[in-house]
C-alpha cells in the first residue's frame, strides 16, 4: 500500500513537472527568452546564493565543531598518541585556515564579479610573479608539515625497548585473542599447521602439539584415514561435488602431513619452554606507563587492529607478522572520569573489511594501574611455575578474560574473587604438601 | 594527411547518399559523437543504480535494524529479511556502489563521454583515429556494465570485499559468500572494462597527437584536451597493472596458485598455499588505484577550466601553469600509491618516501585552485548551470583536498586510516568534484550533443540541491571518522556497549547524513527529467550558445559525419581570448586570424 502510494506520488510529481515545463516553454516563447541567455536577474540571484551557501558551509562547520568537540576526538590515551594529537591539531589549524580562506575567496569572487551590464571583464592571462608566490608558499608550509610528520613517524615506528612487554594479537573471523609472552617475556613459536581449535587455537609449537597434530591429521575425525575409508567404502554414496571436495581435502591433508613430519624431524624442543608459559586472553589488559611491543597475526583474511583512543592501528596479515609499539598513558578508570561515563571501555576494533560480521569484531581493552595489573599478572602466570600444570594456553578460551568483558568494576570484583579462590587453593595445596614452591612471582612488570 | 579523402566523405553524408541504417547510426555507430552519447547514457544508468544502492545502505546506517518497506521492496526477503538489510548484502551494496561510481560512472562515463565528444571536435578532426576501435571500446564498456549489474542478482550475492577487493577475502568463497560467483563476475567485468579503457585511451592519445588541425599546436589546445590527453596516458600506463593483479587473483581462485595466499585456515579448512603475500596485491592494486583517482579527476578539472573561463568571460589564468600542473599531477600520481598502505606493516622508511611524494602533489593542486580563483577575479560571470557546477567543483576540490594533507601524513594516518574521515575525504575530493564536473560538462555541451537546450531553471534547482546535499552528506562524515568510526561497518550501534557518548554522536550524525543523502538523490530526478525531456522537446540550440572560442562551436548544430561540412577549420590563436582589449566582441574564436599587430596572448 505504502509502495503504491510512493509510486503514485512520484508519477504525479513527474507529470506535474512536465506540465510546469510546458507552461514555462510557452511563456518563454511569448517573451522570447532563450535558455542560453541568462538574465541579469538570474545572474544576481545565483551570485547571492553563492554568498549564502558560503555562510551555510562555514556556519555548519562551526556548529559541528561546537557540538561535537573541536575535531570530534576525546583525549589520547597513549604516549605517542599525545604527540599524534598535537601534530593533528597543528595540521588542522593549517588546513582549516586554508579551507576558510580559499573557499571565502572563491565564493566572494563568485558573488562580487557577477556580470554587470556595461562592465567588461579584465583581460588578465597570467602573472608569473603571482604564480611563483602561490607555488612557493604552499611548498614551504608543506615542508614544515613533512618534517614534523616524519619525525613523529620515525619515533612511532622505531624498534621497541628491549624490556617492552611482548603481546601477540591474534585475529580470525570474527574475534580477537591476546597472547602474552608470560614470565620469560618471549613469545613461543607457532606454525599455522598446528592449529586445533579445541586444544591449540593459536597453533603454538611444542613437541607435544606437533605430535598431537600429526595424530589428528592421520587418524582424527576427518583425518586422512577417515577420509580414505569413507572414499573407499562401497556402501557410501556421495554426490560428485561432495566426492570431489573430499578428494581435494584428502590431497591437502596428505600434503600437510608430509610437512608436519618434516617439522617434527627438525624440532628439537629447545623452544618449547617459551611457548609453555604463554597465556591467552580474550580481553586485552594493559598497564599504564608500561612499554608494549605488539605483534599481529591473522588466521584467515586481513584484519586490522584499531584502538582509536590509543591512536594505534596495524593490519594483521595472514602469512606475515606485523608489529606496533605503544605505551598507555591513561587507565580505563581515568578515561571514565574524563568522559564522565562509567560504562566506558577502550576498544580494539577490526578495521579492515573481513566478512559479514566485520562490524562486530572487537575486543575490550582494559588499562589498569600498576598495582591492579600486577595482581592480574600474578594470577595469570602463577601456574607457570610448575611445569606439570604450565600449559596455560590450553585453558582456552580463557574464562578469566571473559569475566572482564563488561565493566572494570565487575571485573575487579571477579578478580578479587579469583584471587581469594586461588589463595584458598594454595593453602589447601600447601597443607597437602604437594606443592612446595610458591611465594614470589617472577616476570611481573618492573614497577 | 588524408584530408581529401575525408573531405569527400564529409560531402557524401551531407547529401545523404548512403542512408545510414538505424543499427549503424544508433547502435554500432563508429561516429565519435554518437559513441560519446552512448557512453553517457550507459553511465547515467549505472550512476542511478549506484546512487540507489547508497541510499539502501544509508537507510541501514541511519536506522539500524529498523524495518523498512523500501529495503524489502528492492532487496526482497533473501537480502532484507523482514525489511532489515542483511550483513553480507550490506557489504555487497557498498562494494558495487564504490565500483560502479569509480569505474563505470566516473572513468567510463566521464572520460568516455567527453573525450569522445570533445577530442575530435576541439582539435579539429573528422573523427577519432580509429572509429572501429572506438566502437569496440564502447561495446566492451557496455558488456562489462551488464556483467557488473547482473552480479547484483546472483544467488550468493555480488562481490563483498570492498571495491578494492583485497585478497584473501576476495579469494576465498568460504570467507564471505560474495567471493563466489559474485567475485568471478566482478573480475570478468573489470577485465573487460580494462580492455575497453585501454582501447579508448590509445585512441585518444593517437588522435590528440596526430589529428590536430592546421595551426592547432599543443600550446593552443584547450585545457580540456590536455586533461583528456594526460588522463589517457595515465590509463594506458596503470590499467594493465590492475589487469595483472586481477589475473593473478583469478589464478589463486581457480588454479590453486599462491600469489596472494599464505598459511590460511578458513572455516576450519586448512589450506596448503604458502609463501604468497596479500600485500603484493595491494601494491599492484594501488599502482592503478592512485592514478585512477586522477583519471577520475583530471577530466573534470579540464572541463571546468573551459567552462569557468568561458563564463567568466576571461582567459583562464596561467594557461601554461595549468598545463604544467596537469603534467606534474600526472607524473606524481604514479609514485604515491604507498600512502594507502601505511598501516599494512610496510617498511617505515618506504612509508616516509611516500609521505614526501604524496605531499608534493598538493603543490600543483594548490596552483590549480589559485588559478581558478584568479580567473574569477574581475570577471564578468554569467551563471549558466554549467558555471554553477564548475564553481561547486572548485569548492569541493579545496575542501576535500585539504584533508588529504592529514591522510598523507603517515604519523597521523595511523589514527584515522580506514575511518569515515577517509570516506569523507575521497567522496568530496574525488566523488563530488568529478560528479560536479561531469554535470557541468553535460549542461555545457548538451547543445553540442543533442542540438537542444536544457532548461536553465531546472538546472539551477538541480545544482543547489546537489551542492547542499553533497556537503550535508559528506561534511559530517569527517566528525564521525575522527571519533574513530571504522568504515565498511554495517551497524554503528555496537558502540553502545562500550562508548555511550560516541554512540549518540554517531547515531545523530548518521541520521543527518542519510536525510541529506535522500534529498540529494531526489534532486537528481530534476536532472534526469530535464535531460530526457530536453533531448526530445528542448528548444533548438543556437550555433554558439555560450559565445565560446573553441572549435566545436563552429560545427553545424545538426550532427554530420566528419563534423565540418567543408574544409577543416584553421586555428590562429589560443582558445582563451575572452574580453581581449581592442576586440569588438568579448570573445574571439580560435579560427579568427590575428589582426595586424595583435599579439598572441
Ligand atoms: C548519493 C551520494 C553518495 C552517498 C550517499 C555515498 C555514500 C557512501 C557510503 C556511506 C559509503 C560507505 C563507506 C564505507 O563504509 O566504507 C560509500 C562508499 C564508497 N563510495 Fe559513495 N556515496 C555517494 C556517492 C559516491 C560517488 C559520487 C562516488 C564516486 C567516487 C562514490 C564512491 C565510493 C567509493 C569508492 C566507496 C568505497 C566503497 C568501498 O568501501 O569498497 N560514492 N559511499
Ligand atoms: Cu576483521
Ligand atoms: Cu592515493
Amino acid at each position: 500500500m505504502a509502495k503504491l502510494f510512493v509510486l503514485l506520488v512520484i508519477i504525479l510529481g513527474v507529470i506535474a513537472l512536465a506540465q510546469l515545463m510546458r507552461v514555462y516553454e510557452l511563456s518563454s516563447k511569448l517573451t522570447n527568452k532563450k535558455e542560453n541567455e541568462i538574465t541579469n536577474r538570474d545572474n544576481r540571484l545565483n551570485a547571492k546564493l553563492m554568498l549564502g551557501f558560503m555562510l551555510f558551509l562555514f556556519i555548519g562547520f562551526i556548529w559541528l565543531m561546537l557540538k561535537y568537540g573541536w575535531t570530534g576526538r576525546g583525549p589520547a590515551a597513549s604516549v605517542h598518541g599525545e604527540q599524534t594529537d598535537w601534530l593533528l591539531n597543528l595540521n588542522f589549524v593549517i588546513i582549516i585556515i586554508v579551507f576558510f580562506l580559499t573557499n571565502a575567496l572563491l565564493f566572494v569572487f563568485a558573488w562580487k564579479y557577477v556580470k554587470k551590464p556595461g562592465v567588461p571583464a579584465f583581460y588578465y592571462p597570467h602573472n608569473n610573479k603571482l604564480e611563483m608566490v602561490w607555488t612557493v608558499i604552499p611548498a614551504i608550509v608543506l615542508a614544515v608539515i613533512i618534517i614534523l610528520g616524519l619525525r613523529s613517524w620515525n619515533e612511532v615506528t622505531d624498534d621497541a625497548k628491549d624490556d617492552a612487554i611482548r603481546v601477540e594479537l591474534f585475529s580470525y573471523q570474527f574475534n580477537w585473542n591476546a597472547r602474552y609472552a608470560g614470565v620469560d617475556n618471549k613469545l613461543g613459536k607457532y606454525d599455522y599447521k598446528l592449529t586445533d581449535d579445541a586444544s591449540n587455537p593459536l597453533a603454538l609449537m611444542t613437541t607435544e602439539t606437533i605430535d598431537k597434530s600429526i595424530e589428528l591429521m592421520t587418524s582424527g575425525p576427518n583425518g586422512i584415514e577417515d577420509l580414505e575409508a569413507k572414499l573407499n567404502d562401497p556402501k557410501l554414496v556421495f554426490s560428485d561435488k561432495i566426492r570431489t571436495e573430499m578428494e581435494e581435502r584428502l590431497a591437502r591433508k596428505e600434503q600437510l602431513i608430509r610437512l608436519l613430519h618434516q617439522m617434527k624431524a627438525r624440532h628439537t624442543g629447545e623452544t618449547d619452554k617459551q611457548a609453555m608459559d604463554d597465556f591467552i586472553t580474550d580481553t586485552l589488559f594493559l598497564c599504564k606507563g608500561e612499554n608494549y611491543e605488539f605483534t599481529f597475526r591473522s588466521k584467515d583474511v586481513i584484519h586490522s587492529a584499531y584502538i582509536p583512543h590509543l591512536r594505534a592501528q596495524m593490519n594483521t596479515v595472514p602469512g606475515a607478522i606485523t608489529r606496533f609499539k605503544l605505551t598507555p598513558s591513561m587507565t580505563t578508570q581515568e578515561m571514565r572520569e574524563e568522559k564522565n561515563d562509567e560504562n566506558f571501555n577502550y576498544i580494539l576494533m577490526c578495521n579492515k573489511i573481513c566478512g559479514g560480521a566485520h562490524y562486530n569484531m572487537n575486543m575490550i581493552v582494559v588499562v589498569l594501574d600498576k598495582a591492579e595489573y600486577k595482581a592480574w599478572w600474578k594470577l595469570k602466570t602463577e601456574g607457570a611455575k610448575d611445569p606439570a600444570n604450565s600449559k596455560m594456553y590450553t585453558t582456552f578460551p580463557a574464562t578469566f578474560g571473559e569475566s572482564y568483558y563488561k565493566t572494570l568494576q565487575s571485573a575487579q570484583e571477579e578478580m578479587q574473587k579469583e584471587l581469594d579462590a586461588a589463595k584458598v587453593a594454595e593453602e589447601v595445596e600447601g597443607e597437602e604438601g604437594e606443592d612446595a614452591e610458591g611465594g614470589e612471582v617472577e616476570g611481573a612488570p618492573a614497577a | 594527411m588524408g584530408a581529401v579523402a575525408h573531405e569527400a566523405h564529409g560531402h557524401h553524408d551531407d547529401h545523404g547518399h548512403h542512408e545510414e541504417s538505424f543499427v549503424s547510426k544508433y547502435i554500432f555507430s563508429q561516429d565519435h559523437k554518437m559513441i560519446g552519447k552512448q557512453f553517457l547514457m550507459t553511465a547515467v544508468f549505472m550512476g542511478v543504480v549506484a546512487m540507489l544502492l547508497s541510499i539502501l545502505f544509508r537507510i541501514q546506517l541511519a536506522w539500524p535494524g529498523e524495518e523498512s518497506e523500501f529495503l524489502s521492496f528492492f532487496l526482497g526477503s533473501d537480502w532484507a529479511p523482514n525489511g532489515v538489510l542483511s550483513e553480507d548484502m550490506y557489504l555487497g551494496l557498498v562494494t558495487i556502489h564504490g565500483t560502479i561510481m569509480v569505474f563505470f560512472l566516473l572513468t567510463g562515463g566521464l572520460s568516455g563521454t567527453f573525450s569522445n565528444l570533445l577530442i575530435p571536435l576541439q582539435v579539429g578532426a573528422r573523427d577519432m583515429a580509429s572509429g572501429f576501435l572506438n566502437m569496440l571500446s564502447y561495446w566492451f564498456f557496455f558488456i562489462s556494465s551488464v556483467l557488473m549489474f547482473v552480479s547484483l542478482f546472483v544467488e550468493t550475492g555480488p562481490a563483498m570485499a570492498g571495491w578494492t577487493i583485497y585478497p584473501p577475502l576476495s579469494a576465498l568463497p568460504t570467507a564471505v559468500q560474495g567471493s563466489g560467483m559474485g567475485m568471478t563476475l566482478w573480475l570478468f567485468s573489470m577485465s573487460i572494462f580494462i580492455a575497453s579503457s585501454l582501447i579508448g585511451s590509445l585512441n585518444y592519445i593517437v588522435t590528440v597527437l596526430n589529428l590536430r588541425t592546421k595551426g592547432m599546436s599543443m600550446t593552443r589546445l584547450p585545457l580540456t584536451i590536455w586533461a583528456f590527453f594526460v588522463t589517457a596516458i595515465l590509463g594506458v600506463l596503470s590499467f594493465p597493472v590492475l589487469l595483472s593483479a586481477a589475473v593473478l587473483l583469478m589464478m589463486d581462485r581457480m588454479a590453486g596458485t599462491s600469489f596472494y595466499l599464505s598459511d590460511i585456515i578458513v572455516q576450519g579448512e586448512m589450506l596448503t598455499q604458502h609463501g604468497g603475500s596479500p600485500l603484493l596485491y595491494q601494491h599492484l592494486f594501488w599502482f592503478l588505484g592512485h592514478p585512477e583517482v586522477y583519471i577520475v579527476l583530471l577530466p573534470a578539472l579540464g572541463l571546468s577550466s573551459e567552462i569557468i573561463s568561458t563564463n567568466s568571460r576571461k582567459p583562464i589564468f596561467g594557461y601554461r601553469a595549468m598545463i604544467g600542473s596537469i603534467l606534474a599531477i600526472g607524473f606524481l600520481s604514479f609514485i604515491v600509491w604507498g600512502h594507502h598502505m601505511f598501516v599494512t606493516g610496510m617498511n617505515p622508511f618506504l612509508g616516509s618516501v611516500f609521505v614526501f611524494t604524496t605531499l608534493l602533489i598538493a603543490i600543483p593542486s594548490a596552483v590549480k585552485v589559485f588559478n581558478y580563483i584568479t580567473t574569477l577575479w574581475r570577471g564578468s560571470i554569467v551563471y549558466t548551470p554549467a558555471m554553477l557546477f564548475a564553481i561547486g567543483l572548485v569548492s569541493t576540490f579545496i575542501t576535500g583536498g585539504v584533508t588529504g594533507i592529514i591522510l598523507a601524513d603517515s604519523a597521523l594516518d595511523i589514527a584515522i586510516h580506514d575511518t569515515y574521515f577517509v570516506v569523507a575525504h575521497f567522496h568530496i575530493v574525488m566523488g563530488m568534484s568529478a560528479v560536479l564536473g561531469m554535470f557541468a560538462g553535460v549542461y555545457h555541451w548538451f547543445p553540442k550533443m543533442y542540438g537542444k537546450m536544457m532548461n536553465t531553471r531546472l538546472g539551477y534547482a538541480h545544482f543547489w540541491i546537489t551542492l547542499i546535499g553533497a556537503y550535508g552528506v559528506f561534511f559530517p562524515m569527517h566528525f564521525v571518522g575522527l571519533a574513530g568510526a571504522p568504515r565498511r561497518y554495517y551497524d554503528y550501534s555496537v558502540y553502545e556497549s562500550f562508548d555511550g557518548s560516541t554512540f549518540e554522536m554517531m547515531m545523530d550524525l548518521n541520521v543527518i547524513i542519510t536525510i541529506f543523502a535522500i534529498i540529494a538523490a531526489l534532486g537528481q530526478i530534476l536532472f534526469l527529467f530535464n535531460f530526457f525531456y530536453s533531448i526530445f522537446r528542448g528548444p533548438k540550440a543556437p550555433q554558439n550558445p555560450w559565445r565560446s572560442n573553441t572549435l566545436e562551436w563552429t560545427t553545424p548544430v545538426e550532427h554530420i559525419h566528419g563534423n565540418w561540412p567543408g574544409e577543416l577549420p584553421t586555428v590562429h590563436r589560443w582558445p582563451y581570448d575572452y574580453s581581449k582589449p581592442g576586440q569588438e566582441e568579448d570573445f574571439v574564436p580560435q579560427t579568427v586570424p590575428l589582426a595586424e599587430g595583435e599579439e598572441e596572448h
